[in-house]
């Protein structure tokens, strides 16, 4: 699998660039809108997750690469930040009711619900979060 | 992000479109707050054109509906449909929010 690699500095400010950087390989390989769209959602999340956490003391940055084999559609995203494996991490509340509801822990809950494989690992002192989404999903 | 927002039937119908990400959804949140600041309690949200929401758009939303709901108001959403009901639907926001397929549904059911 041949990967397309793009690095930006981990500020939210930059999603939009994220955004089409991804959105434009996505639309190549030709997954369709929602799929798309819910892949662009775990992006975000991921992208921000890594803004928001993983360089506590400064500024660092975030690898994006990505490609595509068969029907499935691999997205890389890689930082050098303190180790932190996000798939670690419990289910979020999705039931209390508006007033005791607080929204932590959804970015990762998503990124879990919209892409078909997730994988973790710690590698060269980075941590590099794989994301995998099929062009079709298995029921189709 | 497109924001905009009308009175229909004493109700304010707020109209949300394109995608709501970690760097539009404080907007939407300015807004909405600016509503409720000018005594709008009753804000009916219409998603028809909002092709994307994250979590961040979510925070947004729970900030909203626990400013309104500690005045007595409510937060009702229609036509929320395709990643953006996925989104909803996944968080449990499909049953803690009143949720209408239609404009007229909503503002019917509100008399």
């Amino acid at each position: 699998m041949e990967f397309t690699t793009a690095t930006f500095d981990a500020h939210v400010e930059l999603l939009d660039d994220v955004t089409v950087f991804i959105e434009e390989k996505a639309d190549l390989f030709g997954l369709d809108i929602k799929r798309k769209m819910g892949l662009l959602v775990a992006i975000e999340e991921a992208f921000v997750n890594v803004c928001n956490h993983a360089y506590p003391k400064g500024s660092g940055q975030v690898k994006f690469s990505c490609g595509w084999e068969g029907d499935l559609f691999v997205v890389e995203i890689a930082d050098s930040g303190k180790p932190f494996d996000m798939l670690s991490l419990p289910e979020p509340d999705t039931t209390s009711d508006i007033m005791e509801r607080e929204v932590g822990g959804l970015g990762v809950y998503f990124i879990r619900k919209f892409c078909d494989e997730i994988y973790y690992r710690r590698e060269n002192e980075n941590n590099i979060v794989r994301l995998v989404v099929r062009h079709r999903s298995g029921q189709e | 992000m497109d924001f905009q927002s009308r009175q229909e039937n004493n109700v304010t119908v707020v109209t949300v479109s394109g995608r709501m990400d970690a760097l539009t959804a404080p907007v939407f949140q300015d807004r909405m707050s600016g509503l409720i600041a000018v005594g709008d309690t009753v804000l009916v949200v219409d998603l028809a054109l909002l092709e994307y929401i994250s979590s961040a758009g979510l925070r947004s939303i729970l900030t909203i509906a626990k400013a309104l709901k500690s005045k007595g108001g409510q937060l009702i959403f229609v036509n929320v449909t395709g990643t953006v009901r996925d989104v909803f639907d996944m968080s449990g926001f499909g049953t803690i929010f009143p949720m209408h397929g239609s404009l007229a549904d909503a503002l019917g059911v509100l008399g």
